[in-house]
C-alpha cells in the first residue's frame, strides 16, 4: 500500500488556522507530514521553534514529520533559517535548494524535494550518494519517464510523487500578491495572509490559469492523480504527497486514502473529490501532455 | 593533431572582467567577435541547449569554423548544454560534451547534475560553468557544485538585489557571471515550470519557454489577439504595438484590477549604470541575453557594452551612462522600455 505524504503548506495561513488544521492531520490518515514555510521568510505567524513544537506533537500522533527549506534562498537571513533547519537534528529534513542539500548531505539521511531537479538516473543516483532516502519527482515528469527511473533507482531509495493540489510552477524574486496591492516587497503588509488559496489570476475570457501566491505562481486547476493511483501504484511510486488546500482537505485526504484501501474505485472517488476542488481537476504532466490537461487512464 | 587544430585550441587569456555575448547563428557570432565579445556562448541545434529555437544554434561544422574564427581574435567560446536530459535517453547531452571536448570549447555550460557529474569525471581539464537553470541563488548552492564538480563560474539567475549579488561574490571561490542586458526571466530561472503547464514543453524538458509552434494571432473584432496553447495571452487595441505572446508577459484579470501586467510587463533588463558597482564588487562577467536575436541586434549590443565596460575599467570613478547608449539599447530592447529588475530593491 502507498503512503500518503501532506506537503508544507503553500500558503500564508494564521498561526490560529495552522494549529487547528494540523490538529485535524493529526487524527489523520495521512503517513507523513513535511512542515514549514517554503514560499516566503518575511511570513511569520510561524518561526522554526514552532515549527519544531508542532512538529513533535505530530510525531507523537504517530507521524513520520519532517521540516522542509524555503525554496528559493535569497538573502543571507534566507540563508540562516535553512541552516538552522538543517542543524536540528530532532527531526529530518527536506531539501528544497541544493544549498540545503549540502547543509544536510552526510549528516542525517534527508528528502531531496520536487524542486531539485532531478530528472535522469546519473542525478538520481549522485543525490542517493549524498544520502538521501527518498526523492519527490519533479512536477514535470510524465510517467512513462518515472518508469525508466524506477527500473534503475538506487535500492533503499524511495520515490514521492506529487498527487494532490495545485501545483507550486514557478518562484520569482517578486512578490505578485504585493504587486498586486501596489506594494513594495518589503513592504507587503503581508497582505497574503487574506488569500487562504491564494489569489486567481483569469485570461481577459475569464478562465481561471494560474494562482498568485506571494513570490509563487501555482496553476489554477488542481492536479490529482487519484484517478491514477493504479498507474503510480504499478511502477512502485512509494509515496503520493497530497498539498494543502483551505476546504475539505480532510474529505481529500479520506478519498486517497479510501482508494488505497481499496474501499472506493478511483473513479467514484475522483467524482467525490472534483466537488471539493475550488477549480478544474488536471493531470497532464503524468500523461506527457500540458500540466493542465485532464486525461482518463490509459485503458489497460 | 593538425597545427591548425592545435591554434584553433589554444584558449585566450582571462579578462578581469569579461563581455559574454549570444550567438544563436555564425552570422551573429562573428558579429559579436568584430563588436569585442570577451567570450560567444552557443548551443547545439536539439534541445540539449535552452533556446531550442527552430533556424537558430549550431551543427558541428558551424561551431568548429565558430571556435576558429572567435580564437584567432582572442575570443573564447562556451557552450551550453543547459536543460535537464530526460529519462529516457540521457545520450544526446553526453554526445554534446563529447562534441564540445572535441571542437575545443573553452568552457561548457550546464545545469544538471547527472551531467555535471559526468564531465567532471570523464574530463577533468574541462571548464565547467554552471548555468543560470541551475538555480544557484546562494553561496551555499553555488559552494556544492564547486565541491561536488569543480565548476569554475557559476550564472546567477535575475532574481538577487545588488546587494545579494555582493554577498554570494563575498562567499564563494566560484567566479560569478550575471546578467546585464536582455529579456528578463521574472521567475527563476531552472524553477519555471509555467511553459510545460500550458503547452507541455518547458526551459527544464525541452530547452524552450512559450514555443512559437503553439502560438496563435488571430484578428477580432475586439482587437489583435495573441493565444498560447490556446489561451488568449494579450489582446492588443488598434494601434497598439503587440508583442510576443510569453506567457507571464500577458495582461491578466485578478480580483478587480482587470487587464494588467500581473505577473511582468514586456521589458529588457539593462544594468549599464550599476557596471562600477558590478566590477568593484568582484564579479567576472557579465552576459548579454539573445540568441534568439539577429546579428544586427548582437552587434549593435555588444558595440554598446564594449565601450560601456572599457569606459569603466579606465575610469570607475568618473564612469557615467551615456545617453547615446541607452538610446541605442532602448530601441533594440523588448517592449522598448528596460528596467533594473531585481537588482534594484524596490522594484515590484
Amino acid at each position: 500500500m502507498m503512503k500518503l505524504s501532506l506537503g508544507p503548506v503553500q500558503y500564508y495561513w494564521s498561526r490560529e488556522t495552522l494549529l487547528h488544521f494540523y490538529e485535524d492531520v493529526a487524527a489523520s490518515p495521512v503517513d507523513i507530514v513535511y512542515l514549514g514555510e517554503v514560499v516566503c521568510s518575511r511570513r511569520h505567524e510561524m518561526r522554526l521553534p514552532d515549527w519544531v513544537e508542532l512538529a513533535q506533537r505530530l510525531g507523537e500522533a504517530g507521524k513520520e514529520v519532517l521540516l522542509s527549506t524555503q525554496v528559493l534562498l535569497e538573502s543571507g537571513s534566507d540563508v540562516a533559517t535553512m541552516h538552522r533547519i538543517a542543524g536540528q537534528e530532532d527531526f529530518a529534513v527536506e531539501a528544497n535548494d541544493m544549498g540545503a542539500v549540502r547543509c544536510v548531505s552526510g549528516k542525517a539521511p534527508f528528502v531531496a524535494g520536487p524542486h531539485l531537479n532531478l530528472y535522469n538516473a546519473d542525478s538520481l543516483q549522485w543525490m542517493a550518494d549524498l544520502g538521501a532516502r527518498r526523492w519527490v519527482a519533479p512536477l514535470e515528469m510524465k510517467r512513462s519517464d518515472l518508469a525508466v527511473l524506477q527500473k534503475t533507482r538506487p535500492q533503499g531509495l524511495e520515490t514521492e510523487v506529487f498527487a494532490f493540489g495545485r501545483l507550486p510552477l514557478a518562484f520569482s524574486a517578486r512578490c505578485f500578491t504585493a504587486r498586486h496591492h501596489n506594494l513594495p516587497k518589503d513592504d507587503c503588509g503581508f497582505s497574503c495572509i487574506s488569500d487562504p488559496d491564494g489569489m486567481l489570476l483569469s485570461t481577459r475570457e475569464n478562465e481561471p490559469f494560474l494562482v498568485l501566491n506571494g513570490i509563487q505562481t501555482q496553476s489554477a486547476r488542481v492536479h490529482s492523480l487519484l484517478r491514477d493511483y493504479e498507474s503510480a501504484a504499478q511502477i512502485g511510486v512509494d509515496v503520493l504527497r497530497l498539498s494543502p488546500q483551505s476546504q475539505s482537505m480532510m474529505d481529500v485526504i479520506g478519498l486517497f486514502d479510501a482508494v488505497r484501501r481499496g474501499a472506493l474505485t478511483p473513479d467514484r472517488a475522483d467524482e467525490q473529490l472534483r466537488a471539493l476542488l475550488p477549480a478544474a481537476e488536471c493531470n497532464g504532466y503524468w500523461h506527457g501532455r500540458a500540466g493542465l490537461e485532464s486525461t482518463a487512464p490509459e485503458a489497460r | 593533431m593538425s597545427p591548425a587544430l592545435s591554434a584553433a585550441h589554444a584558449s585566450p587569456a582571462a579578462r578581469p572582467f569579461e563581455l559574454v555575448c549570444p550567438a544563436g547563428s555564425l552570422p551573429a557570432l562573428r558579429q559579436a567577435v568584430d563588436h569585442g565579445a570577451d567570450c560567444v556562448y552557443l548551443g547545439l541545434r536539439d534541445a540539449t541547449n535552452a533556446r531550442n529555437f527552430a533556424g537558430l544554434n549550431f551543427d558541428e561544422a558551424a561551431i568548429a569554423s565558430g571556435i576558429g574564427y572567435a580564437h584567432s581574435r582572442g575570443c573564447k567560446v562556451l557552450m551550453a548544454i543547459n536543460t535537464y536530459p530526460q529519462a529516457a535517453d540521457p545520450k544526446p547531452w553526453h554526445n554534446a560534451i563529447d562534441k564540445a571536448v572535441d571542437l575545443g570549447a573553452d568552457a561548457v555550460i550546464m545545469a544538471d547534475p547527472g551531467l555535471l557529474r559526468y564531465a567532471a569525471k570523464k574530463y577533468p581539464r574541462l571548464r565547467l560553468h554552471l548555468s543560470v537553470q541551475g538555480s544557484a541563488t546562494n553561496y551555499d548552492a553555488i559552494n556544492f557544485y564547486h565541491q561536488q564538480f569543480g565548476i569554475q563560474r557559476a550564472v546567477l539567475p535575475r532574481v538577487l538585489s545588488l546587494e545579494q549579488v555582493k554577498q554570494v561574490v563575498d562567499r564563494t571561490p566560484v567566479e560569478i557571471e550575471v546578467f546585464g542586458f536582455g529579456s528578463l526571466c521574472v521567475m527563476v530561472e531552472g524553477r519555471c515550470a509555467l511553459s510545460s503547464y500550458v503547452t507541455g514543453e518547458s526551459p527544464n524538458t525541452h530547452g524552450v519557454c512559450s514555443p512559437a509552434k503553439y502560438v496563435r494571432w488571430e484578428e477580432t473584432p475586439k482587437g489583435l489577439e495573441a493565444r498560447l496553447g490556446g489561451l488568449l495571452i494579450d489582446r492588443y487595441a488598434p494601434g497598439e504595438k503587440a508583442g510576443y505572446p510569453t506567457l507571464c508577459k500577458g495582461r491578466f484579470d485578478v480580483g478587480n484590477e482587470h487587464s494588467y501586467y500581473a505577473v511582468e510587463e514586456p521589458t529588457s533588463l539593462n544594468t549599464l549604470e550599476l557596471l562600477p558597482q558590478l566590477v568593484k564588487m568582484g564579479v567576472r562577467a557579465v552576459k548579454i541575453e539573445g540568441r534568439q536575436r539577429s546579428p544586427a541586434y548582437v552587434a549593435q549590443v555588444t558595440k554598446v557594452w564594449r565601450e560601456a565596460i572599457d569606459t569603466c575599467l579606465r575610469e570607475q570613478h568618473r564612469y557615467a551612462v551615456k545617453t547615446g547608449w541607452m538610446a541605442q539599447l532602448d530601441q533594440l530592447a523588448e517592449g522598448q522600455q528596460h528596467t533594473l529588475g531585481a537588482y534594484h530593491r524596490p522594484w515590484k
